[in-house]
């Protein structure tokens, strides 16, 4: 049993069931995002662990007890809020406290939580001003501090990131994910930035539709995602999904793309699981990862299958770090990823590395991977 | 020519400026006309009213005309004067802008954020009551002030006063209040507070602007309603309206229109001190939500 258990849970609106059978157990200590495009139900999920939103079906626990129909306040949870929700009206130090002082809690105790909440966050010398004077990132400290200092079960932070600009994001993920090591708290986390899922779980659920399509730790949703659409929504550039064929020659299984000019390409499969024996001369489709085609020389040395493969380029895009590379693949836009300084020029013919390590199948009915 | 123009244009827009300013002032003063007259014949004797020129000023400059109006004037059958209608009036308009007013926010605190199922067919009536002619509830209402036993007193006049004021109030309070984030609501939620500290802690505090709004209208209308006070208020417990019309209509022999002027300026100066004093929250309040603060 975990510390923050979810079992079976569905929420419906009238005879719409937004989500549905969601089952997830949380341990002590972990940082589960939630994740997912607008719409999939993760910000009422997090809803229904607060309290805010009522549960149709299944239950929640949090620390063994069922909190269903518990009031928000009684479920020693705190929240993070997009938009922070710091009280206009009052101080920062007010806005800490306020918590503390409708739970009962005396003056000296509260002044003394909120002291090292302060310091924690660095946030001492803006105690006595009121939120309209504070800048983003500011009151996203103080929303973190109004959280801290109930010493909650479960922290639950609800696209708290979102506000902000590209780079103090990065700050505060950073920031964020520091004190989850400082404090080892639990923590439940929705935003629909994969990055923010990557960089900061310990786990993910990635939701789509009411469903979680699959939940894991971060290697395993990024390197081994269950269908279509955690393989596409997670990835930055976004996985090249091709239409291909699984075949059997000299025997070894090959994948068979085409190349720009229609003609055939082999990538050899080495290690296969058993399933794929079921796909031998069928459509199947190739899932792998810009990182896993490059220039010889930029290719994973720890890498045991990589393939040779010559295309033409389509297009570069040199990004400082990186240069993307965008070819067609079974015809398809397909984006390599070589290093800054690879010599590749538009129009011309490449030898691209591909490691088919990290080449992943999908039925293309199901959408499923083929493990 | 290479020499720069300083002729921006912004200095060239100061004469059309000065043009609208002028237009404008000459619309202020045409509008403040009636109440300058008022004022400048309620300081004079009343022989230099019926001697003809009206807008003159006072050759004489006298309060006495004040004096009468406020302590000694004939109102109905009795020479008390308006003070003791006045201060009916200030009886009635108080706690009646008080209760509208609260009702008012809790109404509007409870449609917009503790939403139940109906509650829009309930603001939708609520809305209706603002659009329903005083007199069509006037039978009905003096059966119901004459059940309760308050009929003809100024108790009666506030419940009046204060029913009638809740659709306005709780449409103004409603409308702020939907735009007032309802994050804020949920966090004192996980905080602790209850629904009456969340209203008093959270949302009072940012009420200012509506909360000024709602004393001007609704000190406006009840000071200035004449129909209930002079079918549900008699005699004594009279409002300043139904007073100054008797003050004009029953003077005995000679018309002492200083003295009328005298008493239309005190039936007056409370609304235009209310407006002096919080008229500019009032366009600040109607302009929330629009813009946020």
């Amino acid at each position: 049993m975990g510390f923050l258990d979810i079992r079976n849970v569905t929420k419906s609106y009238g005879s719409v069931e937004v989500l549905h059978q969601v089952d997830i157990e949380v341990q002590e200590g972990e940082f589960l995002v939630l994740v997912g495009p607008s719409g999939c139900g993760k910000s009422t999920l997090l809803n229904m662990i607060a309290g805010l939103e009522g549960i149709t079906g299944g239950e929640i626990a949090i620390r063994d007890k069922v909190v269903n129909g518990v009031h928000p306040s009684k479920r020693n949870i705190a929240m993070v809020f997009q938009s922070y929700a710091l009280y206009p009206n009052m101080t920062v130090a007010q806005n800490i406290t306020f918590g503390l002082e409708m739970h009962g809690i005396p003056k000296p105790d509260r002044e003394k939580a909120m002291a090292s909440v302060a310091g924690l966050l660095q946030i001492g010398d803006l105690l006595g001003r009121k939120p309209g004077q504070l800048s983003g990132g500011q009151r996203q400290r103080v929303a973190m501090g109004r959280a801290l200092v109930r010493d909650p079960d479960v922290f639950l932070f609800d696209e708290p990131l979102s506000n902000l600009d590209a780079k103090l994001r990065v700050d505060m993920r950073t920031e964020i994910k520091k004190l989850h090591q400082k404090l080892g708290t639990t923590i439940v986390y929705v935003t629909h930035d994969q990055i923010e899922a990557m960089t900061l779980s310990t786990r993910i659920a990635v939701m789509y539709d009411g469903y979680v399509q699959q939940l894991g730790t971060p290697k395993d949703i990024y390197d081994s995602p269950a269908n279509l659409f955690v393989a596409t929504f997670m990835g930055s550039p976004a996985m090249n999904v091709l239409p291909s064929k699984l075949v059997e020659r000299d025997g070894a299984l090959h994948v068979l793309v085409s190349d720009s000019d229609g003609r055939e390409l082999a990538l050899r499969v080495e290690n296969a699981p058993a399933s794929y024996a079921a796909y031998k001369d069928r459509e199947v489709l190739l899932g792998i990862r810009p990182e896993a085609i490059t220039d010889p020389d930029g290719a994973d040395r720890n890498a045991r299958n990589v393939r040779p493969m010559t295309n033409t380029v389509g297009v570069t895009e040199p990004a400082g770090a990186d240069t993307f590379v965008t070819m067609a693949l079974s015809g398809k836009d397909c984006i390599a990823r070589m290093r800054a300084d690879a010599e590749v020029h538009p129009g011309q013919p490449f030898d691209f590395a591909v490691n088919m390590d990290k080449a992943v199948l999908f039925d293309p009915k199901t959408e499923d991977r083929i493990a | 020519m290479a020499v720069a123009s300083t002729d921006t244009a912004i200095r060239s827009s100061n004469w059309s400026r000065m043009l609208i300013y002028l237009v404008l002032l000459l619309f202020a003063l045409f509008y403040l006309l009636p109440f300058g007259i008022m004022l400048v014949n309620s300081l004079k004797p009343l022989e230099e009213i019926t001697g003809g020129n009206m807008v003159a000023l006072p050759r004489t400059w006298t309060i006495e005309p004040w004096l009468s109006a406020w302590s000694t004037a004939q109102i109905g059958v009795e020479p008390t004067g308006l003070r003791p209608y006045f201060i009916n009036s200030i009886m009635m308009a108080v706690p009646a802008v008080l209760l509208s007013t609260i009702v008012g926010a809790l109404n509007g605190y409870v449609l917009t954020k503790w939403q139940f199922r109906g509650s829009t067919i309930v603001f939708g009536l609520l809305l209706f009551s603002c659009f329903i002619p005083f007199q069509i509830v006037l039978i009905p209402m003096a059966r119901i002030l004459g059940l309760l036993q308050i009929a003809g007193t100024t108790p009666g006049l506030v419940l009046v006063h204060f029913v009638y004021g809740i659709g306005f109030t709780t449409l103004y309070f409603r409308n702020y209040y939907a735009a007032f984030p309802t994050e804020l609501v949920r966090a004192a939620q996980i905080d602790g507070a209850g629904f009456f500290q969340i209203f008093r802690r959270i949302l009072l505090p940012s009420s200012g602007p509506i909360i000024a709004v709602s004393f001007i209208w609704q000190f406006t209308n009840i000071w200035n309603d004449f129909l209930f006070g002079a079918s549900f208020a008699s005699g004594g417990s009279a409002p300043m309206t139904v007073a100054l019309n008797n003050l004009v209509n029953s003077s005995t022999g000679v018309r002492e229109y200083n003295v009328h002027f005298a008493g239309a300026i005190m039936a007056a100066g409370p609304t235009l001190l209310v407006y002096i004093v919080a008229g500019r929250y009032f366009v600040r309040g109607l302009m929330a939500g629009s813009v946020k603060g």
